[in-house]
């Protein structure tokens, strides 16, 4: 094997690819090649992030162009499948299925043993920590718990390479930060991790590296450093939905990285703005664990994201390198 | 690059150990589509549709007056009627139908819950998947169906009276009879689920593509000899021990041999199943726009 092929074995390869819907484009020209650790792949809702994902799954064809994961093409799916796992965006199962009923029963299909199908449906139920709701229907789990089953699935037959849609969305702030940790264990195991995001600010902490895609174009990949800095000087919105906000906006406000706070027309959520997200939520953390308060879900809002990527990206992409 | 990726890409033909994986898969497959078959709230049609000869049969011989006397002593019109019963409820309703709901809902009822893309996710060759599906929508509509003509034989023979029903069955042609019956229902349940795996597969609204195959299989006694043949009730009205009365309208066709008609069927199957085996590798899943 030559050292380029060698190489192109350990690494995702798109090269030139395009993906067209009918007359509407999903990507265009993309080629990208993605190595080991933590990738963000972060854009506006409709960008072509999920094209990108369901394009490295073999879910959808390119029209042009091929992809390589480690040197295996996604129109091999025996070979693919046993390298590469994926926790889509579709929050659908197969009917009447408990969660460890739901992990158990795909990985029956890889054509592993019974004893090491039962090893790895509890290894992967334990680190998406669900062992006690393991034996409930998924049809009864919370929208975080549905989303951390399947990411149990996807990475209950131990794969090489990771993609993960949207992972983050839906979880409450514990559950969040669990799954970063595990996304970290992960990329120091040595796997290729690609995660979707539309918030920069929620990936940035744990990427390697970030590429920036907006209508279906790729308008920058590289460090996540130079990208962070000028989002630190844009205040990003978060809907946060609870009983009491009036009682939460007085506890955030005695933090210093809350610039605004506004209370929802329904009087059951608050709109947070700061500068410093992932600090934002670490204090939200504190204040659910000092004070008992219950929160139903943390939102980054699209409308004042839009607005930060306008910034970002009508500078054609300069923020990112 | 692993040696066992790098063996996959040059090797042309499947190994001994592809085949036992493959096995083992359809095995998987097999398991979780039967018991959702059996067990999902879809079953519940398919259910009632079966026990309607058994509970037609179950009227004509119980709640008509004088029936089990009427139908000893005019077994031969009890046969025909049964096999007019057979042939137009059972085979051309019963089962065509039945057929169509399992097997179309075997991927088409996959899409529609979102959670297809599991089995697309798997290291699973999707001929492999095709193979699954397949055997198990024929195992469970050759299950239930055969029931349905067994149990609606049983009510015959039972309205003869003892011990004329056992004399039949044992001593006579009776159960040559029942086994033919339940094979030709075998032979549809696997013609009619290849067919109806691929509506299920290819087509996003399979009601009516399922339709028109329903009006070709039931005007198929009015067609020409040559057209007559391109169905597939045609080759199982052939195999009936009482074939129905297609009425004055109906076309005269020379009789297909079984020698003939089960290897048609057989091959038409497996070329159906192939071609949607091919296709179903450039399939992609776009829920969005179910």
């Amino acid at each position: 094997m030559s050292p380029h092929n060698k190489q192109q074995s350990a690494e995702i390869v798109f090269e030139n690819v395009s993906k067209f819907y009918g007359e509407i484009l999903g990507v265009n020209r993309v080629n990208l090649t993605i190595g080991p650790g933590i990738t963000s792949l972060v854009g506006p809702n409709g960008s072509g992030k999920t094209t990108l994902m369901n394009l490295m799954t073999g879910l959808i064809q390119p029209t042009r162009g091929s992809i390589r994961i480690l040197g295996i093409s996604p129109d091999n799916p025996q070979e693919l499948f046993r390298k590469l796992g994926y926790c889509g965006q579709f929050d659908s199962f197969p009917k009447g299925v408990t969660g460890y009923e739901f992990v158990r029963s795909f990985l029956l299909v890889h054509g592993l043993s019974a004893k090491e199908v039962e090893k790895k449906t509890w290894r992967a139920i334990e680190r998406v920590d669900l062992i006690e709701a393991a034996h409930r229907k998924v049809a009864a789990y919370s929208k975080g718990m549905r989303q951390r089953i399947r990411l149990a699935q996807s990475i209950a037959h131990e794969p090489a390479v990771m993609i993960l849609d949207e992972p983050l969305n839906g979880l409450d702030p514990i559950a969040r930060h669990e799954t970063k940790r595990l996304f970290r264990d992960l990329a120091k195991e040595g796997l290729h991790l690609i995660i979707s995001s539309h918030i920069l600010h929620e990936v940035d902490m744990i990427s390697d590296r970030v590429v920036l895609i907006n209508n279906g174009y790729i308008l920058a990949e590289g460090g996540v450093s130079g990208v962070r800095e000028e989002m630190e000087e844009h205040p990003m919105q978060i809907l946060i939905r609870c009983k009491n906000p009036s009682e939460l906006a007085a506890r955030v406000f005695a933090g210093d990285n809350v610039v605004e706070a506004q209370l929802h027309r329904d009087k059951n959520g608050l709109f947070i703005k700061t500068r410093d997200a992932d600090s934002f939520y670490l204090m939200i953390n504190r204040i659910v664990i000092e004070s008992g308060m219950e929160i139903e879900t943390i939102t980054p809002v699209d409308d004042d994201l839009n607005a930060v990527y306008h910034y970002l990206i009508g500078s054609n992409g300069g923020g990112a390198t | 690059m692993s040696s066992m990726i790098e063996a996959g890409a040059v090797k042309p033909l499947a190994t001994k150990t592809d085949w036992s994986l493959w096995l083992r898969q359809i095995r998987m497959i097999l398991r979780l589509e039967v018991k959702k078959n059996f067990w999902g709230k879809r079953a519940l049609l398919i259910y009632l549709l079966s026990a309607i000869p058994v509970l037609i049969m179950f009227v004509l011989v119980f709640f008509v007056p004088n029936a089990d006397v009427d139908i000893d002593r005019h077994w031969g019109g009890a046969q025909e009627v049964f096999g007019n019963i057979f042939e137009s409820l059972i085979l051309r309703t019963i089962v065509f139908f039945g057929c169509a709901w399992i097997f179309m809902n075997l991927f088409r009822g996959e899409i529609v819950d979102k959670s297809l893309h599991y089995y697309f996710l798997c290291p699973l060759r999707r001929e492999v998947l095709v193979a699954g599906k397949y055997i198990s929508g024929f195992v469970v509509s050759a299950l239930l169906f055969s029931l349905t003509t067994a149990g609606s034989l049983f009510l015959l023979y039972y309205g003869r009276g003892y011990p004329a029903n056992v004399d039949y069955l044992i001593d006579g042609p009776g159960m040559g009879q029942v086994l033919t019956y339940i094979g030709i229902t075998i032979l549809g349940c696997l013609g009619y689920g290849a067919v109806f795996i691929v509506i299920g597969l290819f087509f996003r609204n399979p009601i009516f593509p399922a339709l028109l195959v329903y009006g070709w299989e039931w005007l198929n006694f009015l067609l020409p000899p040559v057209l007559k043949k391109i169905s597939i009730v045609h080759y199982l009205h052939t195999l009936s021990p009482v074939p129905m009365n297609e009425g004055p309208l109906a076309t005269i066709a020379t009789t297909t041999s079984p020698w003939i008609s089960v290897p048609s069927l057989l091959i038409f199957t497996i070329l159906v199943l192939y071609w949607a085996s091919r296709r179903i590798r450039k399939m992609e899943i776009s829920y969005g726009n179910e």
